[in-house]
Parts: structure tokens; C-alpha cells; sequence
């Protein structure tokens, strides 16, 4: 398959099941809200070191949040509930307590529920309040700047993490290019987060390592700089590769975001140095999601 | 089928216990079954036949016509359906209810919403005293659910409330909130002595300042709270003026108390 000049690996994203949920931050205006959103999503890349993946999935009107102020949807994925809740309390007393004026809500509700602000009203030494408002429970803990209003538990559900893939060009500058094509059409998609810097990761792993300590290491196979002393993926004219990893809320959702960033890589072109598109799995062992490039882009 | 509906002949000269006529409890029934219900009426039982007339079959939306203060517990233990009151109602109305929906289109009597745990009562005029109260010997009084007032509340409304809301659109006596443990009550009316007296927790809302306020409330300042907004959402569903309250009005005057009884209580005045 080719798309204006690019070729399209006949190859697959081997992706994982995993927890997600979603919260809505809210503050007195977007800036403030997206500080808190950033600093939530921060250092939240990759499940194996960060213990969640998180990220900035859209900006909300005023007229679209509970409280109705500005505000920001983030979406986390963890490996479980139990993992997804642990790191979902920590950012939220780290991160958004601290962030003045912000408050934080539910953006998944239903039966399986995790924690928002059900432990860290004890911040409140005593002063906190609870109030019921319908069947939901929200603590407004009482800080600084006034109060800071939390809902005490958010819903989650199953998704899919590992969606990818990745752009091969002929230069640095021109994989970076198509990168931010891609990421900038696929920020429109909902339900998705790209939770890597920028939305584009450039350290490719595998699994394993010379060294025993390590579970994984660099691909060779797609680094140029080895291309003359590796079993390589890449053929002479390609000097740049990188990978834009989808993290979404069902398997609907990554499709529909794969598609979405890789048909903006592809407008670029050939000319532009934009030369295949392929992706990253273990062989189809390991994931149950398995995302053939033909497939979605057919 | 067409709402079982029950209308009262003649003014009763003692009060009748209508309990029994609620309806879950009447799920199934004929209207002749309903006739032949066995009431307390004073000191001794008759009838229901004897003295409402019955027609209609559908005992979930139960129509109550020409009440009066004398028939009291209407809705008593209610866990579903509807019943729509066109007149007065007596003493206990919804005591207990677990569900459903009670309209009174006239006045309640005193121990409205006693021990109500969910369901709504709208009651269009006003009503006596110890709306949303515990009774003697309870614990607790409103714990869950919504008690809309039209017209004014009596005194002691919410006595040791534990959770719900009780709307209140007109005026509310003295000891409004007293006791209370937990839960909202919102007046935009006038506001009598003493409320929030010895409450532990809650919110009391009020739309005018109080007439007076125990001195063991403190004076927090002015502040912009975001819960209101939740709060005012949640009013949308009513019919009622707190629904066309604006919901962008969440500047109050926060006092805290009952600081004789762990002051964790509040009491908001909206300002502005």
C-alpha cells in the first residue's frame, strides 16, 4: 500500500487491555487549568517506569464542566484499577490541591470506582465538608485560596493501551514534521491521550537486554546509526524514525486515532521526506489488540 | 388504567391514620379491596369505603381529593409511585417514605418528611412545624430525599436532619436547622431566631440574614464557593423558583457553628 508516495508497511500495533479513567479539572480560567493538568500528566509516559500513563485529552468550555468554569479532561491509564487509583490519589494531592483555584471531577461513571478525593480529604485536618448532591459526594477541603472542591470517586473501565506507530523519513527534522501533523490532527480525536512528549516518543524498545537488570532496551533494528552493523528495518535513505504511541478508551478509539495521525503523516508526502509508515508489536504474543495498518487505512 | 382515586366525603370529625393507604402497599388492589381497607379513625377502625368514595384503578398514581388537616401519614413508608394531594394534609405526611413522589396542592401538617430517606415532597402551600424533623425518641430526622415548600415552613424545620435537602421558597420559623446533623436547607425568605442551634453539621442557605443567630456562630467572611454551583444544578429539576435561581451566584457570607456542638456546621447568606 502506498498513500501519497509513502509506503505502508503490511505490518500491525500490537496493543495491551488496560484501565483508563477520566477526570475534569476545572480552575478560574484555561491557563490555570491546563498548569494543573500538566503538572497531573507530568512524568506519566510509560506504565513501566511512571506507574501510569496519563495525558491532556481536551479543553473544556465553561458551559461543559460541572462547575461550570474552564477546564481540561485528562484521561490515565494504569494496569489495573488498583494501580490506575494509587497514582490517580497521588497526582491529585500533588498536582491539583496544590494548583490554585482548580477543582476536580468525575468524567467516568459506573459501577467500578476509584478514589479522587475519598483520602485526601484528610488534608482538611477536620475542617473539610462533605456534601451529597444527587448520588454524587463531593469534599470541598478547605486551602489557602479558598477551597478546593474534589469528587470523591471516579469511575473506570477497561481500554486499550500501545496503539502505534511509526514514521520513517528521510531526515530528523522531516520525521519531527510529520510527527507533529499527526499529533496535531489526532488531539481532535476524543477518547485518546499520545502520553509521550509532544505526543512522539524516539526511544523505541524491546524486550530484553544484554544487560541482565534491564527488561528492555533500544531497537536496533529501527535506530540509523546502526544500520550498517545490525539485522536493520531500514533501507539506505532513511535517517529518522519515530514513534507516536495511542493510549484509548475502547479499540474503536485507537483505530480511529491511528488512522487519523497516519493519513496526516502521509499528506506530507514523499516529498516532504516522509517515507514509510509501519509499527511496532512482539510478534502478536503478548497483546490481545493487534492494529493492521492496511486494515485501517483500507 | 386511570389513578386510583380516593375522595373524602365529609370533613371527618377525628383524625384518620391513612398509613395503610400508600401505593406499594396497594400494588394489586381493586378499589373494592381498597374500599374494605380497615382504618384507625379516632378510637376505633372503619372502612375506608365509609368515608372516601373510590374509583380509578391504578394505585401507583393515587389521587387524594377534597383532604383535609385530619388525615394524616399520607405516604407514610412509601418506597414507590406517585400520590397527589388537592387540599390540606394532616400530621406525619411521608414519614419514613423510601421513594416515590408526594404533591400536596394545599398545606401540610407539623412532622412532614419525618424520617424520609428518598423520594421528593412538593408541598405547594405551607407547612407546620418540624418539617424534616426527628420524632420523638428518633435519632435522626430527614435522612435523604427532597422536601420543597412553596409557601412557608413552621419552626424547628430540620430537627437533627442527617441528609436530603429541604427547599423551603417562602419564610421559616425560629430553630430552623436546629440539631442538625447533616444535610442542606435553603430559605429565601425570612428567616426566624436561633438557626443552626446546636448544629453539628450541614449547610443552612439562607437568602436573607436571620432575624438573629446564636452566639456560638462565627463570622468567616465573604467568599466565593464553588459547591453552590453543583448545588443550584441541582435545583434545575424543580419546579420551583429555586430553579430559576441564577447559578452563577455563589458569593456568600459563611458563619460557622455550632461551636458548642463541633462547629462544623455552616451557615451561608447569599450576598450581592
Amino acid at each position: 500500500m502506498i498513500i501519497n508516495g509513502v509506503i505502508i508497511d503490511d505490518t500491525f500495533a500490537e496493543a495491551f487491555g488496560m484501565k483508563a479513567t477520566r477526570v475534569l479539572i476545572t480552575a478560574v480560567n484555561h491557563r490555570w487549568a491546563r498548569h494543573a493538568a500538566e503538572a497531573m500528566t507530568g512524568f506519566a509516559t510509560s506504565v513501566i517506569g511512571c506507574g501510569v500513563e496519563a495525558g491532556i485529552e481536551a479543553e473544556l468550555p465553561a458551559e461543559e464542566t460541572p462547575d461550570g468554569r474552564p477546564g481540561i479532561s485528562v484521561l490515565l491509564f494504569g494496569m489495573s484499577g488498583k494501580a490506575l487509583g494509587k497514582q490517580l490519589e497521588k497526582r491529585v494531592g500533588q498536582c491539583l490541591l496544590t494548583a490554585p483555584g482548580s477543582a476536580v471531577f468525575a468524567g467516568m461513571h459506573g459501577d467500578k470506582t476509584i478514589n479522587l478525593g475519598r483520602n485526601i480529604r484528610f488534608f482538611g485536618d477536620g475542617f473539610q465538608v462533605s456534601k451529597l448532591i444527587g448520588e454524587r459526594r463531593y469534599w470541598r477541603i478547605p486551602v489557602m485560596d479558598g477551597e478546593f472542591l474534589c469528587e470523591e470517586s471516579t469511575g473506570y473501565t477497561s481500554a486499550v493501551g500501545g496503539g502505534n506507530f511509526l514514521v520513517l523519513a528521510a531526515s530528523q527534522i522531516q520525521a519531527l514534521n510529520a510527527c507533529e501533523a499527526a499529533i496535531d490532527a489526532m488531539r481532535k480525536v476524543p477518547n485518546v491521550i499520545m502520553p509521550f512528549p509532544g505526543g512522539v516518543v524516539r526511544s523505541g524498545s524491546k524486550i530484553g537486554s544484554k544487560y541482565s537488570a534491564l527488561p528492555a532496551s533500544t531497537n536496533q533494528a529501527y535506530c540509523p546509526t546502526l544500520k550498517g552493523m545490525t539485522v536493520t528495518q531500514l533501507t539506505p535513505d532513511i535517517e529518522s524514525v519515530l514513534e507516536i504511541v495511542i493510549d484509548g478508551v475502547s479499540d474503536y478509539d485507537v483505530r480511529t486515532a491511528m488512522r487519523t495521525g497516519i493519513e496526516a503523516a502521509c499528506a506530507l508526502g514523499m516529498q516532504q521526506g516522509v517515507k514509510r509508515i509501519s509499527a511496532g508489536n512482539y510478534g502478536g504474543k503478548l497483546g490481545q489488540f493487534h492494529f493492521h495498518l492496511r486494515e485501517i487505512l483500507a | 388504567m386511570t389513578a386510583l382515586t380516593l375522595t373524602l366525603r365529609d370533613k371527618p370529625r377525628h383524625r384518620i391514620d391513612l398509613a395503610a393507604v400508600c401505593p406499594d402497599r396497594l400494588s394489586g388492589s381493586r378499589s373494592e379491596d381498597v374500599a374494605r381497607l380497615s382504618l384507625v379513625y379516632g378510637n376505633r377502625r372503619v372502612q375506608l369505603g365509609e368515608l372516601f368514595d373510590v374509583t380509578g384503578q391504578d394505585p401507583n398514581d393515587l389521587i387524594i381529593r377534597n383532604s383535609c388537616s385530619r388525615l394524616d401519614a399520607i405516604g407514610a413508608g412509601m418506597e414507590t409511585g406517585k400520590v397527589c394531594i388537592h387540599g390540606d394534609t394532616g400530621d406525619y405526611l411521608g414519614w419514613g417514605m423510601q421513594g416515590g413522589a408526594i404533591e400536596v396542592h394545599g398545606d401540610s401538617g407539623h412532622w412532614t418528611a419525618s424520617g424520609m430517606r428518598n423520594g421528593i415532597i412538593h408541598i405547594n402551600g405551607n407547612c407546620g412545624d418540624f418539617a424534616g424533623a426527628a420524632i420523638p425518641g428518633d435519632h435522626q430526622g430527614m435522612r435523604g430525599g427532597t422536601l420543597l415548600v412553596n409557601g412557608n415552613a413552621g419552626d424547628r424545620t430540620g430537627d437533627r436532619m442527617r441528609r436530603g435537602r429541604i427547599l423551603i421558597e417562602g419564610d421559616a420559623g425560629d430553630y430552623c436547622g436546629t440539631r442538625m446533623v447533616a444535610g442542606t436547607i435553603s430559605v429565601l425568605g425570612k428567616v426566624g431566631i436561633a438557626p443552626g442551634y446546636a448544629m453539628r453539621r450541614g449547610t443552612l442557605l439562607f437568602a436573607q440574614h436571620p432575624v438573629s443567630m446564636p452566639s456560638t456562630f462565627n463570622d468567616c467572611g465573604e467568599h466565593t464557593l464553588g459547591f453552590l454551583r453543583l448545588l443550584l444544578d441541582s435545583f434545575a429539576e424543580l419546579n420551583s423558583r429555586f430553579s430559576q435561581l441564577d447559578r452563577n451566584r455563589l458569593r456568600v457570607r459563611r458563619y460557622t457553628g455550632d461551636l458548642a456542638c463541633d462547629g462544623k456546621g455552616e451557615l451561608l447568606v447569599w450576598v450581592g
